[in-house]
């Protein structure tokens, strides 16, 4: 089937750039029939990757490792569950999984718009299908999924056991997603641009596809925090990693984007604006694919050193420079119809708001690429952590919250002194009461900055709380509706706004918890024996007793702590830290090597919505050492007795390998009876729940505000003023 | 040999189904004018410019409803909306008027290059010959 599916990459090559050329032609001739033969060269896209990844998800399932990408990262002891999400865990199986989903979103959308759009979507199908011929013709010439070997090994080297977490499944998924999603927008504006048709039509595909992309890649971003959190043993959700600004300069380009988009619809304003914050989007979706694919930057998300980097450039370098020509081209068909009219308006707000946004993107840029930049100018690589961000970072995702707060309560166009005061008045009331509370009530004060945001967060969401009450009062005013139905109909009739409303509030309470979480986090790393107890933050943490576990698959020491508040027991921990086998290969001895490849943490946490118990164990493997070099002369001075006869006999082979487990087992019996020391991460973090909740708040916002309205209902909802306008347009 | 066969029927499947559009003969050889297709752009930019007016206008009504405008600045802009509104309605309109004359005479021009391309029957080649010199002056 190898052959097969690489037949199948090849199709979808010649597939993709015939797609191009007969949408091109199409497009130029104004021949439908080639515009249709494009669009159809995307399904068929669609169909071929589908393929390909089905070919490439049975050669998990079925442990074949004659395909270099299976044995390389599965292995039989894999569960399915795993093996099922081995594909995108290697370079080659990502790309495939780009090009599936890229191709998906693009038939979506083409078939959507199959009936509009004439003029641009030609162009949109395109560059769409220049997209999925790029990513083809990397699996057909680079990394390709079904490369294979002629000895396949009896064993494969399974998953990286730090990918063992059941956000595997999704995480990559979704930020895949949402990248592949950005491209719908980019296309339909460089459509736009082509064809100069730059007016409101293009925007209303973009907008969907947007906040989509906008929704999948926060979705992604937040499953990767949870994992970082609960799996990788640092502490931490956001380590300004590399990769993750990847994943987080697109989304904040997209947030600009689905705000300023609305200007352009309601007052048809800042079209230059839109679509280089569009162009921008696509740029940075690349961009962060670049960075987990060429190796250029240090990462624990990245594939590691690759040839893939030379060609993403040449892609970034024709999207730039094709971005820049257009854009400076069509200048005058993008000249603004109006102005802003004060800058005391929701309009100018959202374009504060979308500078601040770019800013940040432009200084995570920056700051990301820097060790890049040292290596060009001075030949060192600098590293640069998150201290290099926070100075940036935290005052504009102030000034961003402040933003999103007064954003809701205030008009389009005009707004007078009264109806400010009126607005205002119970927001920033709500903000000074908390402050007070802060000051007086906690130690608060301690952290200025983190002060500020309590207070800026409590006045978003006293903002978004007035404005849900107040609109719900005059739906139930006007529709005689009880409060829950008056409500429901509020956001059903006005779900961009609601939605819109809800994202902020949830944004709002993310960063409380951020920072809460990163401004009063305790920490101690201590080494304990059994018995004994740390205090960290008026908790008491007690060590109660190691635990050892010895599998097929790995061997995990860990620990059982006690934790007590004030001599009240709070809750029991469990934490573990496992090791997997490296696989016989000579370097290490028999028994050794069951504890020499990689190692994952397994966290012991208690959450809670006021604070989070955080605790993690390095066992000490020193005391064991000198019997795992025991049983390592033990077990090659028998393998060296056998004959090779005896040594190639299945039977002696698995008697080999119990008395090995029963070694390892062994050894897992004397950690656990001896009260050795151990090392111990212990932290207490206050309100990190309230992270995971405003992000599930953003998203369900996100949802409402992207939840189609079906056209009918749109209809009934714009009908009133359609028949208001149209009786004074004939009395006229 | 049997991913050889499964490749070519692959191949086949994707011919016939790719250059589908390119066998049928809805456009007879007729590419869409330049000008039919500028007039449906203009008609579907004002149609998406007239529901972000009607949606402007509601925004408005609920801007008013929850108090971010007074009575009067909500009357004010309501009246400036609608009278946005009522221009993007007119050229709406007359958009429409243009896209209807232009399919109009790109249909005209199929029919008439379909008639074109039949083999004229000997029996009535007079009347056949007048069709064709009548088709471009019909009314529109």
């Amino acid at each position: 089937m190898a052959l097969l599916g690489r037949a199948i990459l090849i199709l979808g090559l010649i597939t993709a750039v015939y797609g191009v050329g007969a949408s091109l032609y199409g497009a130029r001739t104004r021949d439908d029939d080639w515009v249709d033969s494009g669009r159809r060269a995307v399904y068929a896209l669609f169909s071929l990757a589908l393929i390909a990844f089905v070919i490439l998800e049975v050669a998990f399932i079925r442990n074949d490792f004659a395909y270099n990408v299976v044995s390389e990262h599965s292995s039989t002891t894999t569960p399915l569950f795993y093996k099922l999400a081995a594909p995108w865990s290697s370079q080659e199986g990502s790309l495939l999984l780009w090009v599936f989903l890229l191709s998906g979103w693009s038939s979506l959308a083409l078939f959507l718009t199959r009936k509009r759009m004439r003029a641009i979507a030609p162009y949109a199908t395109a560059v769409l299908l220049g997209f999925g011929a790029f990513f083809t013709m990397l699996m057909v010439f680079y990394a390709n999924p079904f490369a294979t070997t002629a000895n396949p090994p009896a064993q494969g080297a399974g998953l990286d056991p730090l990918l063992l977490h059941s956000s595997m499944m999704i995480h990559p998924p979704m930020l895949y997603s949402g990248y592949t999603l950005m491209a719908i927008p980019f296309s339909f504006a460089i459509g736009a641009l082509i064809t100069r048709s730059v007016g409101s039509e293009w925007l209303r595909i973009s907008r969907r596809f947007a906040l989509a992309a906008w929704l999948f890649l926060g979705v992604g971003i937040l499953l990767g925090a949870r994992w970082s959190y609960t799996e990788l043993g640092w502490g931490g959700y956001w380590a300004w990693d590399a990769v993750e600004n990847a994943a987080l300069m697109p989304w904040l380009a997209c947030t600009a984007f689905i705000h300023s988009i609305m200007i352009q619809e309601k007052r048809g304003m800042l079209k230059v604006w839109n679509v280089s914050l569009v162009l921008l989007c696509g740029l940075l979706s690349v961009f962060g694919t670049f960075l987990v694919r060429s190796g250029v930057l240090d990462s624990i998300h990245a594939f590691g050193a690759s040839t893939l980097g030379v060609p993403f450039v040449i892609l970034l370098g024709v999207m730039l420079a094709g971005g820049i020509y257009l854009v400076s081209t069509r200048r005058d068909a993008l000249r603004s119809e109006s102005q802003i009219d004060s800058l005391i308006s929701r309009e100018a707000i959202f374009l504060f708001q979308n500078l601040v946004l770019v800013a940040m993107v432009f200084v995570i840029f920056w700051v990301t690429v820097f060790p890049l930049v040292s290596q060009a100018l001075t030949g060192t690589k600098v590293s640069v952590g998150p201290p290099a961000f926070k100075p940036f970072i935290v005052p504009l995702a102030l000034i961003l919250v402040l933003l999103s707060g007064i954003g809701p309560i205030i008009a389009w166009r005009r707004v007078t002194v009264a109806n400010l005061r009126r607005n205002f008045t119970f927001p920033i009331g709500v903000a000074l009461a908390v402050l007070v509370w802060l000051l007086v009530g906690t130690n608060a004060d301690t952290k200025p900055l983190a002060l500020l945001m309590f207070m800026l967060g409590a006045f978003v969401l006293a903002s978004v709380a007035q404005e849900m009450y107040r609109g719900t009062s005059a739906r139930r005013a006007f529709a005689k509706e009880i409060w829950p139905v008056a409500f429901v109909s509020l956001v059903r009739r006005n779900r961009r706004r609601y939605g819109g409303y809800t994202a902020h509030a949830g944004l709002a309470v993310l960063l409380i918890g951020v920072a809460a979480s990163s401004s009063f986090q305790h920490q101690r790393e201590v080494t304990m024996k059994p018995g004994q107890s740390a205090r960290v933050d008026g908790y008491t943490i007690k060590y109660v007793r190691p635990t050892a576990v010895a599998t097929a698959a790995k061997v995990s020491f860990g620990a059982v702590l006690a934790v007590y508040h004030n001599g009240s027991h709070v809750t029991t921990l469990r934490t573990t830290r496992g090791f997997y086998p490296a696989g016989f290969n000579g370097s290490a001895g028999p028994i050794s090597e069951a504890f020499v490849g990689n190692a994952d943490s397994n966290v012991g946490l208690q959450a809670g919505l006021t604070r989070d118990i955080w605790t993690i164990v390095d066992p000490n493997l020193t005391p064991l050492q000198p019997a795992i070099t025991r049983g390592d002369s033990v077990f090659e001075g028998l393998m060296r007795k056998l004959t090779p006869a005896q040594a190639r006999n299945p039977q002696v082979q698995q008697s080999l390998g119990v008395l090995q487990a029963r070694a390892i087992v062994g050894l897992t019996d004397q950690y656990i009876r001896h009260p050795w020391s151990v090392e111990f991460l212990l932290i207490v973090s206050p309100l990190v729940t309230w992270l995971w909740i405003g992000a599930l708040i953003t998203a369900f916002g996100g949802l409402i505000a992207l939840w189609p309205i079906p056209a009918l209902a749109r209809r009934r909802s714009l009908a009133p003023y359609a028949a208001r306008l149209a009786r004074e347009l004939a009395s006229r | 040999m049997t991913e050889f066969l499964i490749v070519l029927l692959v191949l086949a499947a994707l011919a016939v189904f790719v250059t589908g559009p390119l066998r049928r003969q809805r456009n007879s050889g007729v590419a869409d004018p330049e000008g039919a297709l500028t007039a449906e752009r203009d008609v579907q930019d004002l149609e998406a410019a007239r529901d972000a007016k009607y949606r402007e206008i509601r925004d408005a009504e609920l801007d008013h409803g929850t108090g971010k405008l007074s009575d009067a600045d909500w009357r004010d802009l309501d009246r400036t909306l609608r009278a946005e509104a009522i221009e993007v309605l007119k050229a709406l309109d007359r958009a429409t008027a243009e896209l209807r004359r232009r399919r109009e005479e790109v249909q005209a021009l199929t029919e008439l290059s379909e008639f074109a391309a039949e083999p004229a029957e000997p029996a009535e080649p007079a009347a056949a010959r007048a069709n064709a010199e009548q088709l471009p002056s019909q009314p529109r």
